[in-house]
């Protein structure tokens, strides 16, 4: 943003002490909890989320009750989770990216090929893979931004190219997870523990949770992160009120593809192998959108904290691993997350009516 | 902000701390690649019904589509914490889903592969599966004593599962070149072979409309091709409407494994000339047999004599016997068809 120190300094002197917020016309109790529901979009996913847990609680006992298993919950979703904080970036500008979860596989390839192909330290791999991850991004973030191809056509592109060239490169062949071990334990350093009780965090579960605070804070209390809001809000008006648009989604997309690397990387320490076929290229992307979605954060842009986008990937994972449980036809678990969908945005919409 | 979000989540979760005591009887999982294959649907049936007459709990998982190697992880993960005395497993991902299976062993389940063996194939406590090769060359042999002279200058479509290569496929498309009389290069992939009569081979998924989009990319490499290998029947099925399209159907000679009742129809209808059937009934039976055994008193199931498996039996299904190759009839593969 250097090339608007003039404009920044005026904003900045001009700056009132008291910042823009929501007025509480409304009373009586709905009113209320509308309001509370506005001003913190998170909230809703969170009630669905301890709702959720509750009733599993109840329903399956101590099995699902239990700190092991609720840890477990959280590896299950470290993948998504991770993919959904990415996706929730793009979405914020008002785009959207169908090449999170195949960036995240073709990744983890090269993490992977680079080490056993070309004798690189696993280290220097690992490297190497989040560099190629923000890559993509770069490219991805250029044609939005300057091209001005429509970001679900750019990724939509993306995603079939990055999935082939996982393909080609890959020779679809899957590295063991005992050669892993053996030579290049680094690339599994995410599949590590702290056990505390019965609970077991792995790495990459903190790993998440740690990318979801740093960015919560980054999104809510940066210049940057205002300007991410703001480009997703309104693109002109924030370029007339001195955001550089181009730099911003230009960082949006690259940091997203690094965060995809990242998720490649947890899931080579989840998985303990390598697989060119994992089905995170095919269907990351819907995964991730359905957390985002279902956290409470709007496709159109602008609204939304990614909080609720870490309490989605949550969701999903507590009716998935619930369900599994309760011996529950599988299929069950996608009607209902199919319905989860729906009543999220529905949900959204009456908050939205506020000021109506 | 924080207090209403922190308030929020205590209230609810110390309500429900209360937990209600589990009825813990044997418990068994089934995890198959998807529900929707009816082989997997009937090997599912075959589970439940053979559970139900034991006694055992059975919960059944499957991944979205073939290929999901993540599901699988997830359920096998559920299986753990269930607290399931064992797992029968269809692999999707026969080499990345290992670790998992280690973490099964490790927790004292006792875990068998169906169908798909894992590689390392002694991964598993045991492998219950058809022997993927022998029907693969039941159906080569029967296509070469078919063809008689004709077989030296035949032209061969290979229509295979999967780009990944797993194990099933390629014993299948390997099993058929040995019985056909092809020398297999590398009998541990498809697609090295040097024989002139191979025309091509594509990848289908083991459905229709991937085995119709295969067999129309091996017309347009040749189009005089007389004998089609298929993973399947349904690949057999998407394949037979191609060559019905350009008026070949008639000249053409499918063969194809599995026995499953719209399969074995085919082979009636004269679409499909001969299938290796094999038995996922039988293999889901014996393997709930085999954990309620392994709950009992901890005994493991025992290989097939001269194989790292199990063998649960295969049978070359045609009204048109070949000589010197073993089969059943239409009408007793009817009797057997599964699906």
């Amino acid at each position: 943003m250097a090339d608007n120190g003039s404009y920044e300094e005026v904003v900045q002197t001009r700056t009132p002490e008291d910042v823009a917020h929501f007025d509480d016309e409304k009373h009586g109790i709905m009113g209320r909890i509308q309001h509370a529901l506005h001003v913190n979009p998170a909230l809703v996913p969170l009630i669905i989320l301890v709702f959720a847990i509750s009733l599993f609680g109840l329903l399956l006992g101590q099995r699902f009750f239990s700190a092991s298993t609720l840890t477990l919950i959280l590896q299950q979703v470290q993948i998504v989770g991770v993919l959904a904080a990415a996706q929730t970036l793009v979405i914020l500008t008002a785009g959207i990216d169908l090449s999170v979860g195949a960036i995240a596989v073709l990744s983890s390839v090269i993490m992977g090929q680079f080490t056993f192909r070309y004798g690189v330290p696993p280290t220097i791999s690992i490297g190497i893979g989040m560099a190629f991850g923000m890559g993509i991004g770069a490219i991805s973030g250029y044609l939005v931004s300057r091209v001005k191809i429509p970001p679900f056509i750019v990724t939509l592109g993306v995603w079939q190219i990055v999935l082939a060239a996982n393909y080609l490169y890959s020779r679809n062949e899957t590295i063991r997870s005992s050669d892993i071990r053996e030579n290049a334990a680094a690339l599994q350093f995410l599949g590590n523990k702290i056990q505390i009780g019965g609970a077991n965090f792995t790495y990459g579960v903190i790993l998440m949770i740690l990318l979801v605070v740093v960015l919560a804070y980054a999104l809510r209390s940066t210049a940057w992160g205002r300007h991410v809001y703001a480009v997703g809000d309104d693109p002109e008006a924030a370029q007339l009120a001195g955001v550089n648009v181009h730099r911003t989604l230009m960082s949006v997309y690259m940091m997203t593809g690094l965060i995809c690397a990242i998720a490649g990387w947890v899931m080579i320490g989840r998985f303990s192998s390598v697989s060119p076929s994992a089905s995170t290229g095919v269907v990351g992307n819907i995964q991730s959108i359905t957390a985002v979605v279902i956290g409470g954060i709007s496709l159109f842009g602008g609204r939304g904290s990614i909080y609720g986008a870490f309490f989605g990937a949550m969701i999903v994972g507590v009716f998935e691993m619930g369900l599994r449980m309760a011996g529950a036809d599988p299929q069950w678990t996608f009607l209902l997350i199919g319905m989860l969908i729906i009543a999220a945005v529905g949900a959204d919409q009456w908050i939205r009516k506020v000021s109506a | 902000m924080k207090k209403l979000l922190i308030g929020t989540a205590l209230v609810t979760m110390t309500t429900a701390g209360s937990a209600m005591a589990d009825a813990h009887g044997t418990s068994a999982c089934l995890i198959t690649k998807t529900d929707t294959n009816p082989f997997f649907v009937k090997m599912r049936e075959g589970a439940q019904a053979k559970a139900e007459e034991l006694g055992i709990s059975l919960n059944a998982y499957a991944g979205q589509i073939d290929g999901d190697n993540e599901s699988q992880v997830a359920a096998i993960e559920t299986c753990i914490a269930n607290g399931a005395s064992g797992i029968l497993l269809t692999a999707s991902d026969t080499a990345a889903i290992v670790p998992s299976v280690e973490q099964a062993r490790e927790a004292g389940l006792l875990v068998i592969a169906l169908d798909t063996p894992l590689s390392p194939i002694d991964a598993a406590d045991a492998t219950f599966a058809t022997d993927n090769f022998l029907a693969g060359e039941l159906i080569g042999q029967w296509a070469a004593a078919t063809l008689g002279d004709d077989a030296a200058n035949a032209k061969i479509a290979m229509l295979d599962l999967a780009i990944s290569q797993p194990t099933v496929g390629v014993l299948r498309d390997q099993g058929f070149l040995t019985g056909f009389g092809i020398d297999t290069v590398d009998v541990n992939k498809w697609g090295d072979e040097t024989d002139e009569r191979i025309i091509c081979n594509e990848v289908t998924a083991g459905n229709e409309e991937g085995g119709r989009t295969a067999m129309e990319n091996c017309l347009a490499v040749d189009p005089e091709i007389n004998v089609v290998y298929t993973i399947n029947e349904p690949a057999a099925a998407g394949a037979y409407e191609a060559l019905s399209a350009i008026g070949r159907q008639d000249d053409v000679l499918i063969v194809s494994v599995d026995g499953g009742c719209p399969g074995v129809q085919n082979v009636a209808d004269g679409v499909i000339g001969a299938t290796s059937q094999q038995y996922p009934l039988l293999m889901a039976s014996l393997g709930i047999e085999a954990i309620a055994q392994y709950a009992e008193d901890g005994t493991l199931p025992a290989n097939t004599e001269g194989k790292d498996f199990l063998d649960t039996g295969v049978a070359l299904v045609t009204d048109k016997a070949a000589d010197g190759v073993e089969s059943i009839s239409v009408a007793e593969g009817t009797d057997l068809c599964w699906g």
